[in-house]
C-alpha cells in the first residue's frame, strides 16, 4: 500500500496526532523532538503536494472514501498548496527556534504543553487550508483559535492573560459570525461542500439569506484577519505572547484567514455576487486604505518594538485586502504574493525581536538603544525586514507592492498609486524609529547584556531573513504560484 | 418550495425570531458588560443562538428519523444535529478556556472587572509587579 494518495489527509493527521502524544510523553525533550519531526514531515508533505498540483492539477481526496459532496472532501489546488507551503515552512522554522526561546520565557514544566498546543494550532491552520468543506473550516478554525489563545496566555507578563482573554472573546464572536454565515448558506444550498455550494448558489443568487451570509462571513473573517477596525485583539496578543508564538501567529494565522476570505469570495459566492450586488469593492477599498494609514501612523508612536511591528502587521493586512478589492487578476496576484511575502517578513521580524528580548531583556525602544553595536547582525536583520515592509527593491516586499501598483495602474486609478507610495513613507517612518534607536544612540550602560543568541534561534531567524531577500530577487516560485492560483480563482473570466 | 407562502407567516418563522433575539441579547451582553464572567455568559448565549439557527430548519413537521420503512415518507434532516453536536463541543471548550483564563486573571490582578484591570495596567508600577 502506498501512502502517496493519502498525503492530503496525512498533512493534517500527523500534527493532530502529535498533539495528544506529547501530553502522554510529558517530557520536554521528547515532545520537542516529536513535534519537530511532525512539522518537518508536514513541510515535506506540503512541498510534495505543491509539486503534484503544479504538475497535474488540483487533487481531490475523499475523507473515509465517502465521495463528495456527501462526504468531507479535502481539495488541494494552486492556492491552498501555496498556503500549505507557507504555513508548514514557518512552523518548521519556528519549532527549532522555540526551544531556546521558551527556556527564557516559559516555566520548563509547561514546555510539553506548549508543544501540544503548537501542533494543535498547526493542525488547525493546515485543516482550514486544505479542507473543501464549509463546516470543517469552522471546526479547524476553532481548533487553531483555541490553541492560539493558550499559546498567547503562556506569556510571562500578566497582560498576556488579558490579551488572550480579549482575543478569545473577539475570536469567538468572529468564529460565530462565520458559522452563522455557513449555516445560512447551508440552508439555501443544502450542501456544505465548497465546490458544490459554488455550483448551486447560482439558483439562489441575490436572495436575502445569501447576501446576509456574505455579510456575516465578511465581518467574521475580517475579525480573524485583523482588518481595520476589527484589529483590536492583535497588538496585545502579539506583544505579550512568547516570542516563538508571536513569530508563528504573525506569519500564519491572519494569512490563513485571508485565504478563507478568498475561498468564500471567489470559489463560493463568485465575484458577480460579491462585487455586483453589494458595494463590497468600495467598502473593502476604504477599510484597506484606512488600515494602511491609521495603523501605520499608530505604529510610528509606539514605544515597544513588538507593538510597533504588530501595528505594522495591521497596516500590511490593508495592502492584502487592497489587492482583493481591485477584483482583477493582477490585484489577486498582489494579494496572494503579499500573503506569502508579508508572512515570511513578519515571521523574521518577530523571531529577531525574540532574540533581542532574550539578550537585552525587553524590546522597548529605550532598551534597544545602541543595538547596532551590541547585536550588529540581529539589528541588521531587522533593518532588512524593515526595508521589505517598506517595499524597497531587492526585498520581497517590493515584489508585492509592484503588483499592487500594477493592478492600480491597470484600472487607471493613479490616485491609488500615489496613496500606496505615501503609505510606504509611513512605513519608512516607523522603521526609522528602530534605526534611530539602534544606530544613533550610545549603548545603554545600565543594561547588562545577559547572554548571546543561541544558534538554534539565530539560524532559523537568519534563514527567514535570507528568504525575505531571496524572494525579492527570484520571484518564480511566489509569483508563478500566485498567478496560477489567481487564474483558478478567476476561472471563466477575462 | 410551494409551501413557502405558509412559512412566511410570523408563526412559521418564530424560531428565527427566537434565534435573532438570543443572538442580539448575547452580543449586547458581550459589548455592554465589563465583568469578564458576564462577558462569557453573553458569549455563551450568542453561540447557543446559532445551535437553534441550524437545528430548527432540519426538523419537518411530521418528519421521522431518516430510516427507510414502510409507511414513512417524510424525513427530518439529521445532518444539522450532527454539525451542532460539534459546535456544542467547541462552545464548551471555549467557555472552559475562557473561565480558566478568568481564574488566572483574578490571580494575577485580583479583579475580574475589565476597567479595574486596565487601570491597574495603566499604573506606572503595573509592569514591575507583573514580572
Amino acid at each position: 500500500m502506498s501512502l502517496a494518495p493519502h498525503l492530503p489527509a496525512l498533512q493534517v493527521v500527523i500534527p493532530l496526532l502529535a498533539a495528544p502524544l506529547t501530553v502522554l510523553l510529558r517530557r520536554r525533550g521528547l515532545s520537542f523532538a516529536l513535534v519537530l519531526a511532525a512539522s518537518w514531515l508536514a513541510l515535506a508533505i506540503a512541498v510534495s503536494l505543491w509539486w503534484r498540483v503544479h504538475d497535474s492539477g488540483p487533487i481531490s481526496y475523499a475523507m473515509g472514501s465517502w465521495p463528495a459532496p456527501w462526504g468531507i472532501e479535502y481539495r488541494v489546488d494552486a492556492l491552498n498548496a501555496f498556503m500549505l507551503v507557507l504555513v508548514t515552512g514557518i512552523a518548521a522554522l519556528v519549532l527549532p527556534y522555540s526551544r531556546a526561546s521558551l527556556l527564557a520565557e516559559v516555566p520548563p514544566q509547561q514546555h510539553y504543553l506548549f508543544y501540544t498546543m503548537f501542533s494543535l494550532c498547526l493542525a488547525g491552520l493546515l485543516g482550514i487550508t486544505i479542507t473543501g468543506d464549509a463546516f470543517n473550516i469552522f471546526v479547524f478554525l476553532e481548533i487553531s483559535a483555541l490553541s492560539s489563545y493558550v499559546l498567547i496566555a503562556l506569556g510571562r507578563d500578566r497582560r498576556a492573560l488579558l490579551a488572550s482573554y480579549q482575543y478569545l472573546v473577539m475570536g469567538t464572536i468572529g468564529a460565530t459570525f462565520i458559522v452563522i454565515g455557513i449555516g445560512l448558506l447551508y440552508l439555501m444550498t443544502g450542501t456544505l461542500n465548497l465546490a458544490d455550494m459554488g455550483n448551486r448558489i447560482g439558483a439562489v443568487q441575490g436572495t436575502r439569506p445569501v447576501l446576509a451570509a456574505l455579510a456575516f462571513l465578511t465581518v467574521g473573517i475580517s475579525l480573524k484577519l485583523a482588518l481595520f477596525p476589527l484589529h483590536q485583539w492583535l497588538p496585545n496578543a502579539y506583544t505579550y505572547a512568547p516570542s516563538a508564538v508571536s513569530a508563528f501567529l504573525a506569519a500564519t494565522a491572519t494569512k490563513v484567514a485571508v485565504y478563507v476570505l478568498l475561498r468564500f469570495y471567489f470559489s463560493v459566492f463568485g465575484h458577480s455576487q460579491v462585487f455586483g450586488r453589494l458595494p463590497m469593492q468600495e467598502a473593502m477599498l476604504l477599510l484597506a486604505l484606512a488600515g494602511m494609514f491609521v495603523a501605520a501612523a499608530i505604529a510610528i508612536v509606539q514605544s515597544d518594538l513588538r507593538r510597533l511591528f504588530a501595528y505594522s502587521s495591521i497596516s500590511q493586512v490593508g495592502y492584502i485586502i487592497l489587492g482583493l478589492s481591485f477584483d482583477s487578476k493582477t490585484g489577486l496576484v498582489a494579494t496572494i504574493v503579499h500573503l506569502f511575502n508579508h508572512g515570511i517578513t513578519k515571521g523574521a521580524v518577530f523571531m529577531l525581536l525574540g532574540c533581542v528580548a532574550l539578550v537585552m531583556g525587553g524590546t522597548t525602544l529605550a532598551r534597544v538603544q545602541g543595538l547596532g553595536r551590541r547585536m550588529p547582525l540581529t539589528s541588521f536583520g531587522i533593518v532588512l525586514c524593515g526595508l521589505s515592509l517598506i517595499g524597497v527593491p531587492g526585498t520581497a516586499g517590493f515584489v508585492s507592492k509592484w503588483y499592487l501598483i500594477l493592478a492600480a495602474v491597470q484600472q487607471g486609478q493613479w490616485w491609488l498609486v500615489f496613496l500606496i507610495v505615501l503609505s510606504s513613507l509611513l512605513a519608512v517612518a516607523y522603521v526609522w524609529r528602530f534605526i534611530e534607536a539602534a544606530y544613533f544612540h550610545e549603548p545603554r550602560r545600565d543594561i547588562e547584556v545577559g547572554t548571546t543568541v543561541p544558534w538554534s534561534m539565530a539560524v532559523p531567524a537568519a534563514l527567514l531573513v535570507l528568504a525575505t531577500l531571496y524572494f525579492g530577487f527570484d520571484t518564480s516560485f511566489t509569483v508563478e504560484s500566485a498567478t496560477r492560483a489567481a487564474g483558478q480563482l478567476m476561472a471563466g473570466r477575462p | 418550495m410551494t409551501d413557502s407562502a405558509v412559512g412566511m407567516t410570523l408563526g412559521g418563522h418564530f424560531t428565527y425570531f427566537i434565534t435573532i433575539f438570543l443572538m442580539m441579547a448575547g452580543l449586547f451582553i458581550v459589548i455592554a458588560r465589563g465583568n469578564l464572567i458576564k462577558n462569557l455568559v453573553g458569549l455563551g448565549i450568542f453561540q447557543t443562538s446559532v445551535y437553534l439557527l441550524y437545528i430548527a430548519p432540519g426538523k419537518l413537521v411530521g418528519g421521522t428519523a431518516p430510516i427507510l420503512a414502510a409507511g414513512f415518507t417524510v424525513y427530518s434532516n439529521p445532518l444539522p444535529h450532527v454539525l451542532i453536536l460539534t459546535a456544542i463541543v467547541v462552545g464548551v471548550a471555549t467557555l472552559a478556556l475562557g473561565l480558566a483564563l478568568v481564574v488566572r486573571i483574578r490571580e494575577a490582578y485580583g479583579s475580574i472587572e475589565e476597567d479595574e484591570i486596565l487601570a491597574l495596567d495603566a499604573q506606572p508600577g503595573g509592569r514591575a509587579q507583573a514580572e
